[in-house]
This record gives structure tokens, C-alpha cells and sequence, in this order.
């Protein structure tokens, strides 16, 4: 044995317990990994829709209408004898498609507007109306209207959500913004002379990513109920268009009848937002252990 | 208590004109011309004209949203293009129907809110805890409209304890008015109640720490004096504050719960304004939300001044 191992291992026996990293308090954590494994399932659901259900889920077939569930049709038929598990499977990619969207440029939008009013007072004043303004105002209302001036489309589900959603978000990044302006490591960053873009990337962007991961679970989980609601309501993607939402539209008037036709589209977007919000709770828990201790 | 009310006043106005400014642009920034979309393909140059002229989009932007201004300040909203009236006329038909409904569910939120909060957090931890902790992550995660849909096939459809359907307004009689409201106020409420179970039961668990209320019990209060009168009241204020905030989203709430128990409010009126590309009415729909918004907000800032006396003062 030589010298230099010797000092190796004392080192090692010295060292205090190393924390457990995010990722392995994040295995750990039970409700994390079922709403992450349930998320994972859904997405691949909409990746292999054309697999697990094939064939056109719009596929008229009256002979076969109101079905109940069973053997050949898992989840029954529905008023015009389409297959409600395909409309189910295939419905997952408008929806998590949208949901995607709309959470990668509002989150994005929202950090760079909330990096910019956090540390500019000029910007701060004016922005924060605006969202003040926006975010008390009832979404989906706004959504409405806008989408009757765009005309239904995916594009502007996609469009006015984001208008929406930012305003939450934005909050979120300039609350912490804030915070982090303040610290010690900013201070001597600015007195040694780094330039204001490189403090933005090196000190405050790292340090607000964690409320922008949380606030990003519980962001997706609206545009999907937003997608849903707009949709449902008839000002959503267009009628021809398969989402869970649109297929609630119709099978409304069904529900006596053929309550299947409501059930499986509502319980499939319920999971979906359910594993959205309990993937959001557990890891602000695991991010912001401040935060956990209060609830 | 005047300044207070002043200052929050001021802080209420971007509520009102914020979500205004933005579906003033959308309306003139979206592509296409919005006389040619109202009166539709069959429109002559002359209709158009007269049209345009009447909203006034011949004049350049900002003479454009001065007049807007000047409308929205002289409560002259325009004509509806579909109802050919007033757009002042068409909306008190069916503002009060959302007023009501958005009153009764955050009614019912809050006290559900409230009562389950509490049984929660004074059984920290044990089967009925977790049972409604349970509850509330998954009340947080239904949709409403999708909820409305279940209470109705349960409720109305197998049941047969309340009307599909339509609506019964409180002058044809309390009873009658509470069946037609209550399943839609319930499926509207019970988001915001499942977020403020979680509130209540956080803020209670707080409370419950404080020294204030270990002098209580000390000097032999009963316990449900010390809970009822000391706890909640403090527990309370975080769930009046997002109260606020809650009624914002159930008017929004309500367009999809109105399509679906038939009722003839504000949102059912603003989609099918929207369909009908009668921009005089949604404006004057997204204003009135607003206004209705700004003051449930001043109310609520009202109870809240009354609940915590400190902030009277500040």
C-alpha cells in the first residue's frame, strides 16, 4: 500500500456523508416517481397511438353505436359507433401536444420577462400591472375571445393559453429574481466587474431554475385543462380535430344513454392533470425543502 | 380605512383595463377584417362601410382606442350586432345568472374549504387526515366541466334528486332556485374548495403552533372556543386571500358550466357571441366580467380588513 492511498482513504474516512443527490431523494419519493411513471405512459401513449389503437379513431360506424365496454371495444362506442379507447389514445397528442407548446414558450418567455423585470425597476413597473392585470382575469375568458378573433385553430389554443399563462410564471421568476439580487456572491460579482449578461447566465439564471421547474409542472397541468375547457366549450382546436376535450363536447348529450362515451375522455384527462400536479407538489418538496415543511 | 379603500381601488384598476387593452388589440391586430366577418359573405360595400364607420374602424389605432376609451368611460358600448340593441341592454339579461352562480359556488367553496381544513389539520395525520388531504390533490385535478357531467348522470339523470337542466330564478321561489343552482355551483366550487381544504389545513397547522393559543388552552378556555373562535379566525385570512383570486376563476369557470346546465349567464352568452362574431358583445362581456371581478376583489379586501385589524392600519 503506498503513501498516496493511505492519504485516499483517510480522506474518504473524514469526509462527512455526502447529501443524497436530486435525482436519488427523487427515486425516493414514492408519489414523484408513480406521477413521473404515469406521465411517461401517457406520453408514450401519444407517441404509439398509431400502435396501440390503429386504424382512424373518426371512423363512423353505426352499426355498432353505443357499445358498452367490453371485449372488442374497451372503452364501448360511441354516438356515431367510433371506438372511444382510439378516440382516447389519440386524443393524448393533441392534448399533451398543446401542453408541451404552451408550457416551453411561456415558461421560456416568462423567464427571460422575469430575469429582465426582477433587475430593471423601468421594466418592473410596467409588467407588473400588465400581469396584475391578467392575473386576476378568468383565463379562459380571454381565451374565448381571442379565439373567436383567431378563428378555432391548434395554433390558437396554443396562442392565447400562452398569453394566459405567462403572467403566473412571470411572477414567479422576478419573486425569485429578486431575492437572488440581493445576495452576497451578485454584489461581488458586479464589484469585481463581470458584465451584467454573464452574472444573468452564471448566478441567476442557476438559481431560479428550481421554482421554474415546479412552476413548469403546474403550468403544463393548466394548458392541458385550458386545451380541454377551450375545446369543450366549442372555441377550441377545430371540430374535426380529436382531443379529450372535443370529444367531451358531444358525448354530453349522451350521457343517459352511453355515460362510457363521457367517462373515459374525463378520466383520461383527470390522470393527466392529477400526475401533472402531484409531479409539481413533490418536487417543490424536494427543491424547496422551506416550502415542504409548511404544508 | 378610507386610504386603505382608496389604494386598493387604484391597485384594482389594471383588473378592469388590462384584459380590455388586450381584446381591444386582438380584435384590430387579428387578420382579416372584423365588419367583413360580422356581416358576413353576403354583405354589400355599403353595409361594410357603415359598419366600419359605427365601430369606427376607419380612423387610424390611437383614435381608435380613444373613442374605445370614451365608450367604455360613458358606458356606451355599441350596438350588438346580433340582438340589433344596446350592448348596455343585452348584458344585465345575463349577468345577474353569473353573478349568482359564482357567488353560491364560492359560497360553497369557502365553506367546504373551511369546515374540511380544519377536520383536517385537528387530525393531523391519522386515517381522516390523509383521507382528506387525499381528496383534496384530486379534487385539485378535475376538470369541472367533466365533474358537472358525472353529477348530472349521478344526481339528475339516475337519481332524479335535481333538474338536468335550465334554470329557475330566485323570484320562482328559494327552493326551486336552490335545486337549479346547486349541482352547477358545486361542480364550479369544487376546485377552488379542494385548494382552499389544502390552505386551510396548512394555516391552521401554523396557527395552531402559535403562543397565543397554548395561553388559551392554559387558562382552560373550552377547546371549542379556542379552535372556533382564536384558530380560525386567524386560519381563515390566507383562504379570504385567494378568495380573490378564486372568483376570478370560477367566471371563467362558468362559461363551460353554464354550456352545460343550459344556463343563461354571461359565459354562455359570450361563446355564442363569439361564434357569431358580435364583437360588441364580447367586448361587453369581457368588461363586465371585469367590473364584476373588481368588486368581488374590493368586498373581499373589505372582509379582510375586517377579520385582521392590523392591516386597517397600515
Amino acid at each position: 500500500m503506498t503513501a498516496a492511498d493511505t492519504q485516499a482513504e483517510a480522506r474518504e474516512a473524514i469526509r462527512a456523508p455526502r447529501a443524497p443527490s436530486f435525482l436519488q431523494r427523487f427515486v425516493r419519493n414514492p408519489t414523484a416517481v408513480l406521477s413521473f411513471a404515469l406521465l411517461v405512459a401517457f406520453a408514450l401513449m401519444a407517441i404509439f397511438a398509431p400502435l396501440i389503437a390503429p386504424g382512424d379513431p373518426m371512423r363512423v360506424n353505426p352499426v355498432v353505436r353505443f357499445t358498452p365496454p367490453g371485449a372488442e371495444y374497451f372503452f364501448g362506442t360511441d354516438n356515431l359507433g367510433r371506438d372511444v379507447f382510439r378516440i382516447v389514445v389519440h386524443g393524448s397528442r393533441t392534448t399533451l401536444l398543446v401542453g408541451l407548446v404552451v408550457t416551453v414558450i411561456s415558461m421560456g418567455l416568462a423567464t427571460i420577462l422575469g430575469l429582465l423585470s426582477g433587475f430593471y425597476r423601468a421594466v418592473d413597473v410596467i409588467l407588473m400591472r400588465f400581469v396584475d392585470g391578467l392575473m386576476a382575469f378568468p383565463g379562459i375568458v380571454l381565451a374565448t375571445a381571442a379565439a373567436g378573433f383567431l378563428g378555432p385553430a391548434i395554433s390558437t389554443v396554443i396562442i392565447s393559453l400562452t398569453i394566459v399563462l405567462i403572467s403566473p410564471s412571470l411572477r414567479v421568476v422576478r419573486g425569485q429574481v429578486l431575492v437572488v439580487r440581493e445576495a452576497q456572491m451578485i454584489e461581488a460579482a458586479r464589484a469585481t466587474g463581470v458584465p451584467t449578461g454573464r452574472i444573468f447566465r452564471r448566478y441567476i439564471l442557476p438559481a431560479v431554475m428550481s421554482p421554474i421547474l415546479v412552476q413548469a409542472s403546474f403550468i403544463f397541468s393548466a394548458a392541458v385543462l385550458g386545451e380541454a375547457a377551450l375545446s369543450f366549450i366549442g372555441v377550441g382546436i377545430g371540430p374535426t380535430d380529436i382531443s379529450w376535450g372535443n370529444a367531451l363536447t358531444e358525448a354530453r348529450n349522451y350521457i343517459s344513454q352511453a355515460p362510457w362515451i363521457v367517462i373515459f375522455p374525463g378520466l383520461a384527462l383527470m390522470l393527466t392533470i392529477l400526475a401533472l400536479n402531484l409531479l409539481g407538489d413533490s418536487l417543490r418538496d424536494l427543491l424547496d425543502p422551506r416550502l415542504a415543511r409548511r404544508r | 380605512m378610507l386610504r386603505y379603500l382608496a389604494k386598493r381601488f387604484l391597485l384594482i384598476l389594471p383588473t378592469i383595463f388590462v384584459p380590455l387593452i388586450m381584446v381591444f388589440l386582438l380584435l384590430r391586430l387579428a387578420p382579416g377584417d372584423p365588419a367583413g366577418m360580422m356581416l358576413g359573405d353576403q354583405a354589400t360595400a355599403d353595409q361594410l362601410a357603415a359598419l366600419r364607420a359605427e365601430l369606427g374602424l376607419d380612423q387610424p389605432l390611437p383614435v381608435q382606442f380613444l373613442l374605445w376609451l370614451k365608450g367604455i368611460f360613458t358606458l356606451d358600448l355599441g350596438n350588438s350586432i346580433f340582438f340589433r340593441e344596446p350592448v348596455m341592454e343585452v348584458i344585465p339579461r345575463y349577468a345577474g345568472v353569473t353573478i349568482l352562480l359564482t357567488l353560491v359556488a364560492l359560497t360553497l367553496a369557502i365553506v367546504i374549504g373551511v369546515v374540511m381544513g380544519v377536520i383536517s389539520a385537528l387530525n393531523r395525520n391519522n386515517p381522516v387526515d390523509r383521507g382528506v388531504v387525499t381528496s383534496a390533490v384530486l379534487g385539485i385535478s378535475l376538470p369541472e366541466f367533466w365533474f358537472a357531467l358525472l353529477l348530472i348522470f349521478l344526481f339528475s339523470v339516475t337519481l332524479r334528486w335535481f333538474p338536468v337542466s335550465g334554470w329557475t330564478p330566485p323570484s320562482a321561489g328559494l327552493i326551486a332556485f336552490g335545486a337549479s343552482i346547486f349541482l352547477p355551483a358545486l361542480a364550479l366550487g369544487i376546485r377552488q374548495s379542494a385548494l382552499m381544504t389544502r390552505m386551510m389545513r396548512s394555516s391552521m397547522l401554523d396557527v395552531m403552533d402559535e403562543p397565543y393559543i397554548t395561553t388559551a388552552r392554559a387558562q382552560g378556555l373550552p377547546e371549542r372556543k379556542v379552535i372556533g373562535s382564536y384558530a380560525m379566525r386567524t386560519a381563515s385570512i390566507p383562504v379570504l386571500t385567494v378568495a380573490g383570486l378564486a372568483a376570478g376563476y370560477m367566471l371563467g369557470g362558468a362559461v363551460a358550466i353554464e354550456i352545460v346546465f343550459a344556463l343563461p349567464g354571461l359565459g354562455r352568452m359570450l361563446v355564442e357571441a363569439v361564434a357569431r362574431r358580435d364583437y360588441p358583445l364580447v367586448e361587453g362581456g369581457v368588461l363586465t366580467i371585469s367590473l364584476v371581478l373588481a368588486v368581488l376583489n374590493l368586498v373581499i379586501d373589505l372582509l379582510y380588513a375586517v377579520l385582521d385589524p392590523r392591516i386597517r392600519y397600515q
